[in-house]
C-alpha cells in the first residue's frame, strides 16, 4: 500500500484500488447476470472510506453506464422493447426520485441498516427466483391491450420467431414503483428486480425479460442519479474510476461469459452479496464497525 | 437486413442510436475529465491530496467544509478539475431523455396517443429531476 508522508495511505490509492475493484466487479456481473450497482453499493459502502451518499450515486452511474453500454445492442438485436419499458420505467424512475430523496434525508446508519437487509434480501430471490424461458400467457391483460405491449422476437438460438404477450400489468407496475423506490434509496441499479418482475410476474420470455430490464435501468437510474447529483452527492474522484473500471471490465465480462460456467460465478456473486449484505448491516447496527 | 432485422422498428433504431451516442461521448468527456483532473492539468478547488479528509463526510458536511457548489453550481466553476468529469457524466445522464425526445417524435407522427402521453410524462418527470427543483434548499 503506498504510504504518505504522515503514514497514511496516499490519495490516490483509493481511487486506484476502486478502478481495480470496479473492473473485477465488470468482469464477473456479466456473467452472473446482475448489474454492477448490487455488487458495488455493499462493497464500497463496506470497506472504502467514502461516504454512503457518494457511494450509492456512484452505484447509480455504474449501473447507469452499464446498462447504457448493452442497451443500443439489445434493443437492435430485438431483445428490448421499447412499449413494454416505457410505462414501467415511468412509474420506475418517479418513484426512484422518491427514494433518493428519502435516502439523502435518512440517517446513514438507518440507510446502512436498511440496505443490509435489502442485500440479503436480493439474495434469497437471486437464489431461489425460478426462472421461465417462455413463460406461458394464456391471456393479455387489459392495460398491455390498450398499449399495445405484445409482439415477435426472434430466438437465435433455436433459429425461430416467438411470439410474447404479457399479463399481470397492473401488478407488474406496482412492483416496478417498489423497485424504483429501492433503486433510488440505495443506489442499486436493480436489474436483479427487474428480470424476475418481467418474468415470472408479467410472462415476459426470460431474453426479452433481461434486454428489456437494461432498458428500464437506462432511464430509472438517469432519474435517480439526477436527484444525487443536484444534491451535491457527486465526488468525480469515486464516480469517474467507477464507471470506467466496471465498463471495461463488463467488456471482458462479456467475453468471459462464452468460456467460464456461469453457475460457478453467479454462486460466487450470491456469496460476495452475504459477505456484503452482512457487513452493511453490521455496519448500520454498530456491530461491525 | 434479415426477417429478424426487419422486425426492429425503425423508432426502436433511432431511439438505440442516440443511447449510444450519448453513451460514448459521455464516456469519452469522463474519461478526459478525469485524466484532466487527477493529472493535475487543471487546477482543483480542493487539492488532491487533501480530498481523504472529506469524501467521509456526510454531503451536507462536505459542502459546507470544502464550499463545493451543488446543484447546477458546477457550471460556473467549469474548468475547475473537479467540474471536469461532471461534463461527461451530464452527458451520460442525457442520453435516456434525449431518446425519449425522439420517441415521443415518432408517437405523435404515428398519433399513437397513449405514448405521447407516457413519453411526455416520463420527459416531465426527468426533467423534474434534472433541474434541482426538488432538491433546492
Amino acid at each position: 500500500m503506498a504510504a504518505a508522508p504522515g503514514g497514511e495511505v496516499a490519495w490516490w490509492w483509493w481511487p486506484l484500488a476502486l478502478f481495480c475493484l470496479c473492473f473485477v466487479l465488470g468482469m464477473i456481473a456479466v456473467p452472473a447476470g446482475v448489474g454492477g450497482g448490487v455488487l458495488f453499493v455493499p462493497l464500497v459502502g463496506g470497506f472504502f472510506p467514502f461516504h454512503l451518499d457518494f457511494v450509492r450515486s456512484a452505484g447509480l452511474l455504474v449501473a447507469l453506464a452499464g446498462a447504457l453500454a448493452a442497451g443500443p445492442g439489445l434493443l437492435r438485436a430485438g431483445l428490448a422493447d421499447l412499449r413494454l419499458a416505457l410505462p414501467l420505467a415511468l412509474v420506475a424512475s418517479a418513484t426512484s426520485i422518491v427514494g433518493a430523496l428519502v435516502g439523502l434525508a435518512l440517517p446513514v446508519a438507518m440507510v446502512q441498516t436498511a440496505l443490509g437487509i435489502a442485500i440479503l434480501c436480493i439474495v434469497v430471490v437471486m437464489w431461489s427466483a425460478q426462472r421461465s424461458e417462455f413463460p406461458l400467457v394464456e391471456k393479455s391483460d387489459w392495460l398491455s391491450q390498450a398499449l399495445r405491449i405484445h409482439g415477435v422476437f426472434h430466438d437465435a438460438s433455436r433459429g425461430r420467431a416467438i411470439e410474447w404477450r404479457v399479463h399481470r400489468t397492473p401488478l407488474g407496475i406496482v412492483l416496478f414503483a417498489f423497485i424504483g423506490l429501492l433503486a433510488g434509496m440505495f443506489g442499486l441499479g436493480a436489474g436483479w428486480a427487474n428480470v424476475p418482475a418481467l418474468n415470472l410476474v408479467m410472462g415476459v420470455p426470460l431474453r426479452l425479460s433481461a434486454g428489456t430490464s437494461g432498458l428500464i435501468l437506462t432511464i430509472v437510474d438517469t432519474s435517480a442519479a439526477w436527484v444525487y447529483i443536484n444534491k451535491g452527492a457527486l465526488l468525480a474522484i469515486v464516480a469517474a474510476p467507477s464507471v470506467i473500471g466496471m465498463m471495461l471490465g463488463a467488456r471482458i465480462g462479456a467475453r468471459l461469459l462464452q468460456i467460464v460456467d456461469a453457475a460457478i460465478i453467479r454462486r460466487m456473486v450470491i456469496a460476495i452479496l452475504v459477505f456484503a449484505g452482512l457487513r452493511a448491516l453490521g455496519q448500520g447496527t454498530g456491530i461491525w464497525t | 437486413m434479415s426477417e429478424a432485422d426487419a422486425r426492429i422498428s425503425p423508432v426502436q433504431r433511432r431511439f438505440a442510436a442516440v443511447l449510444e451516442t450519448g453513451m460514448r461521448f459521455g464516456l469519452a468527456l469522463l474519461a478526459l475529465g478525469l485524466v484532466a483532473y487527477v493529472a493535475g492539468w487543471v487546477p482543483t478547488a480542493v487539492p488532491l491530496q487533501s480530498l481523504p479528509q472529506y469524501w467521509s463526510m456526510p454531503v451536507a458536511d462536505y459542502h459546507r467544509a470544502t464550499g463545493a457548489p451543488d446543484g447546477w453550481g458546477w457550471l460556473a466553476h467549469f474548468g475547475a478539475g473537479e467540474t471536469l468529469p461532471m461534463a461527461g457524466i451530464a452527458v451520460l445522464c442525457s442520453a435516456a431523455l434525449l431518446a425519449i425526445i425522439v420517441l415521443l417524435i415518432a408517437s405523435v407522427k404515428r398519433r399513437d396517443w397513449a405514448y405521447v402521453a407516457i413519453a411526455s410524462l416520463e420527459i416531465a418527470v426527468l426533467l423534474l429531476a434534472a433541474s434541482g427543483v426538488l432538491t433546492a434548499h
